[in-house]
């Protein structure tokens, strides 16, 4: 191999370690573990959710890749960086929320299919009823705004003694003080059994959303309307004063304010008995859209931080304790070569880092166990060539002669090994892929990688460093610097 | 030193543990976790600094319902863990029932911090043991192809491959078998870090293994004239500082990590250095050990009782 070329590569990897971890936090012993840290690491959250139809029926990637994007979109405005949502086709999708801690919310949020309806109906409904209505979740049909024959069917609602006790109203945007006609009396409070409602429109036709207050300074959900659903919207409106417009999620009714008067504007409120935080999320919800295809969470896990954080702080030190005992053991063992293998071993561990954040690998604490058990192997390849050079002086061979065949008959163990690792790797990659476990899959990656980077820095690196070294100090007469005790370096000096 | 000369020495070793092990596994030791089963676990550290007692826990639970359903929680396994921690075990509730759980522990003993919580439907449980199960066989089977192929020039390659898979699967054993006593003992469950770590363990044992079999390969082609037997002891002989050496480094990352290291990895690391061991052991006593009775075809000398003694 050509050594110049090598030397190039050296420096051109140290160069890439060097841009790529020194100008951001240097940290804890020079290593910056803010890489990607895993959910057992920093505390989060991880979800696991599979598309919820028959088994048999098929769900084309696209809809799961909608389903991801919306997923993204939800929980991209919880304000959670680092989240992550990803499809694991045929039907499933992982997520992952670092750092956040309201599984319950975080589930809600993301599972909801949040399908909003504005319903056609001629009474009022209560809130918190579920309703049936003709627009079906998959289909792709957008419902008509065809509603029943307009003229002449409208009739007022007959007076009824009840009285809700919170009347949610759709107010026009432009015209805030209409509440005038809250409390009129409705004729039927909960739908009707076996009456299938008319959707007007769904919330597709939504522009934007945002939290906004009411006029009783409640929470309340401000909407605008695309130019085809302000059209809709005002035709209903001005055809069906006196009616009612149920605002239906997931087939369950939030209100169902009246039409007081036609709202051309094509924008709105709803209103309802709503926290800060329901009102937040029923923003988030419409802002994005719904889900393509209903989905049903098949495993959850929350890490707390408290956890994450002494398991890191402990796994770090007993890392740096390791790492050493390795180096103590290969200096004092080998000597010479010993104290070159270690420095190839710290160009292996930057390396490794530089890495870790190119991929990026997620860090997780099996991830540092991982790397941790990688240093070990990058240790091997050096053990396996020094004990054969150590073999080849006791042989007899020149010092140069020794340290190139420790190389080239080391070489095939090395190779074969590895490559038996990698192959569990990969196994161990596929197994911990297809269930959501990002701890396996991240402890196979940080493996794999360290067993490359350590090819690299065991045979290349500590080569070049040797030859540097019989370059520049004649070793002949000092044979113990490679850990031979003196019969040899006396057998080994005559035969030179 | 005559390894091979003793080798029905070491495998009885390796049976005097492997059989054990394989006792303690018969009685139920290793305990298949949530990973696989399904369930929820819930941990939760109280704010007041002291745990309650398991049944003040059951107690505060009693009136729980699962969900939009009058259906109790039904068994709860309680632990303890540390002097203000509560780990308990379950089954398969939904995030809108955690809710709840925790209210009640709430109202009952003061703030409660959820330190983790983890939620596994049945179905993804099975199925993940199913991958499980394929993905030892398939990387056994990877191993076992690629072993051959590596030794391809030898004769009997597919010896080669055999015996680097038996020496595994005596990893595997191994592995299991104080799991399983583990379990017996300390109650520690099969996770899906344990598989993890025997996964691991597969990829190093045939990383030994193979060390050990390339000096062979070398070795048959210097000494045309020397038999098999002396072959292989003196390849395993030539290789044994390596071997040790590796598996010092290794260990003591390990022991390193076991010591000092955090408690949630705890287990995945010990099981991981008794595979370590077991797979430096097997790659040294047992791998070639097998070619040589092979070679020998020594199996036909089992039953006669002279022969026998005569080896061992």
């Amino acid at each position: 191999m050509n050594r110049t070329l090598m030397w190039i590569i050296i420096g051109i990897v140290l160069a890439v370690d060097i841009i790529v971890n020194v100008p951001s936090r240097i940290q804890i012993l020079g290593f910056d573990w803010h890489i990607r840290q895993g959910l057992d690491l920093q505390g989060g959250i991880e979800v696991l959710l599979e598309a919820d139809l028959p088994a048999g029926q098929s769900i084309s990637a696209d809809s799961m890749n909608v389903a991801s994007q919306v997923i993204s979109s939800r929980v991209n405005a919880l304000g959670v960086s680092e989240a992550v949502v990803q499809v694991s086709l045929p039907r499933r999708i992982v997520v992952e929320l670092p750092g956040y801690n309201d599984p319950a919310e975080a589930v809600k949020l993301i599972q909801n299919t949040a399908l909003l309806e504005f319903v056609e109906t001629q009474y009022r409904l209560d809130a918190n009823q579920s309703i049936v209505t003709d627009y079906l979740v998959g289909s792709e049909t957008t419902p008509t705004t065809e509603g029943p024959s307009v003229s002449g069917t409208i009739t007022p609602p007959t007076p009824t003694s009840t009285e809700a006790p919170f009347t949610p109203t759709l107010l026009p945007s432009a015209t805030p003080g209409l509440s005038a006609l809250l409390g009129t009396p409705q004729a039927a409070s909960t739908p009707v059994p076996g009456t299938v409602y008319h959707t007007l429109m769904t919330g597709a036709m939504l522009k934007s959303a945002s939290v906004g207050t009411d006029n009783a300074n409640q929470p309340a959900v401000n909407f605008s309307l695309t130019a085809d659903g302000a059209k809709i919207f005002a035709d209903y409106t001005a055809n069906h004063v006196g009616w009612f417009l149920a605002i239906v999620l997931d087939k369950n009714i939030i209100s169902c304010p009246k039409v007081n008067e036609p709202i051309p504007g094509g924008s709105g409120q709803i209103t309802g008995s709503f926290t800060v935080s329901e009102a937040n999320q029923l923003a988030i919800w419409l802002s994005y859209g719904a889900l393509p295809v209903p989905l049903k969470v098949i495993r959850e896990q929350t890490i707390g931080p408290t956890l994450g954080q002494d398991s890191l702080r402990r796994s770090l030190i007993a890392g740096m304790i390791g790492l050493l005992a390795v180096v103590l053991f290969m200096l004092l063992y080998y000597r010479l070569p010993g104290a070159l293998a270690d420095l190839a071993l710290l160009m292996y561990a930057v390396t490794s880092l530089t890495v870790y954040r190119l991929i990026p690998v997620t860090f997780s604490l099996p991830g540092i166990a991982g790397f941790i058990l990688s240093v070990g192997m990058a240790v091997d390849a050096n053990i396996l060539i020094f004990e054969r050079m150590k073999e080849e002086l006791r042989g007899g061979k020149i010092l140069r002669d020794a340290v190139d065949m420790g190389f080239s008959r080391a070489w095939p163990s090395i190779r074969d090994s590895n490559i038996s690792t990698l192959i569990t790797c990969g196994i161990l990659v596929w197994f911990g892929g297809t269930f959501g476990a990002s701890i396996v899959k991240g402890f196979a990656i940080t493996l794999a990688a360290g067993v490359l980077v350590s090819m690299f820095t065991a045979i290349v690196v500590t080569r070049n460093l040797l030859h540097l070294a019989l370059d520049r100090i004649d070793f002949s007469a000092r044979h113990s610097w490679f850990g031979i005790s003196d019969e040899t370096q006396n057998s080994t000096g005559s035969a030179e | 030193m005559n390894i091979i000369g003793k080798r029905y020495w070491f495998f009885g070793l390796s049976l005097a543990v492997i059989i054990p092990g394989l006792i303690a596994l018969a009685l139920g030791g290793l305990k298949p976790s949530i990973d696989f089963t399904g369930g929820t676990v819930l941990e939760y550290q109280f704010s007041s600094g002291a745990a309650p007692s398991p049944d003040q826990v059951r107690t505060a639970l009693a009136s729980v319902t699962i969900d939009q359903t009058t259906q109790a929680l039904g068994n709860i396994q309680v632990q303890t863990s540390g002097t203000d921690g509560v780990i308990l075990h379950l089954q398969q509730v939904d995030q809108a029932t955690i809710t709840k759980i925790q209210a009640a522990l709430e109202t009952s003993f003061g703030t409660v911090t959820t330190i983790s919580s983890d939620n596994v439907g049945a179905a993804v449980g099975s199925e993940v043991a199913q991958r499980a199960a394929g993905a030892v066989a398939l990387a056994a089977f990877g191993i076992a192809l690629y072993v051959w192929f590596a030794f391809r020039g030898l004769p009997h390659a597919f010896r080669y491959g055999l015996a680097a898979v038996t020496a595994l699967v005596h990893d595997v054993l191994v592995l299991v078998g104080v799991a399983a006593i583990l379990g017996l003992a300390l109650g520690w469950e099969a996770d899906a870090l344990f598989l993890t770590a025997v996964l691991t363990v597969i990829g190093f044992s045939v990383h030994d293994t193979i060390v050990v079999f390339d000096r062979i390969r070398e070795n048959q082609i210097k000494y045309r004239y020397v038999g098999f037997e002396k072959v292989v002891n003196h390849s395993i002989v030539q290789t044994l500082d390596r071997s040790i050496n590796t598996t010092l480094t290794v260990l003591l990352t390990l022991l390193a990590l076991s010591l000092f290291g955090g408690v949630t990895t705890r287990h995945f690391v010990i099981i991981l250095l008794v595979g370590m061991a077991s797979g430096a052991y097997s790659s040294i006593f047992n791998a070639a050990a097998i070619l040589v009775v092979w070679e020998n075809r020594e199996w036909q000398n089992w039953f006669s009782r002279k022969k026998r003694s005569a080896t061992a």
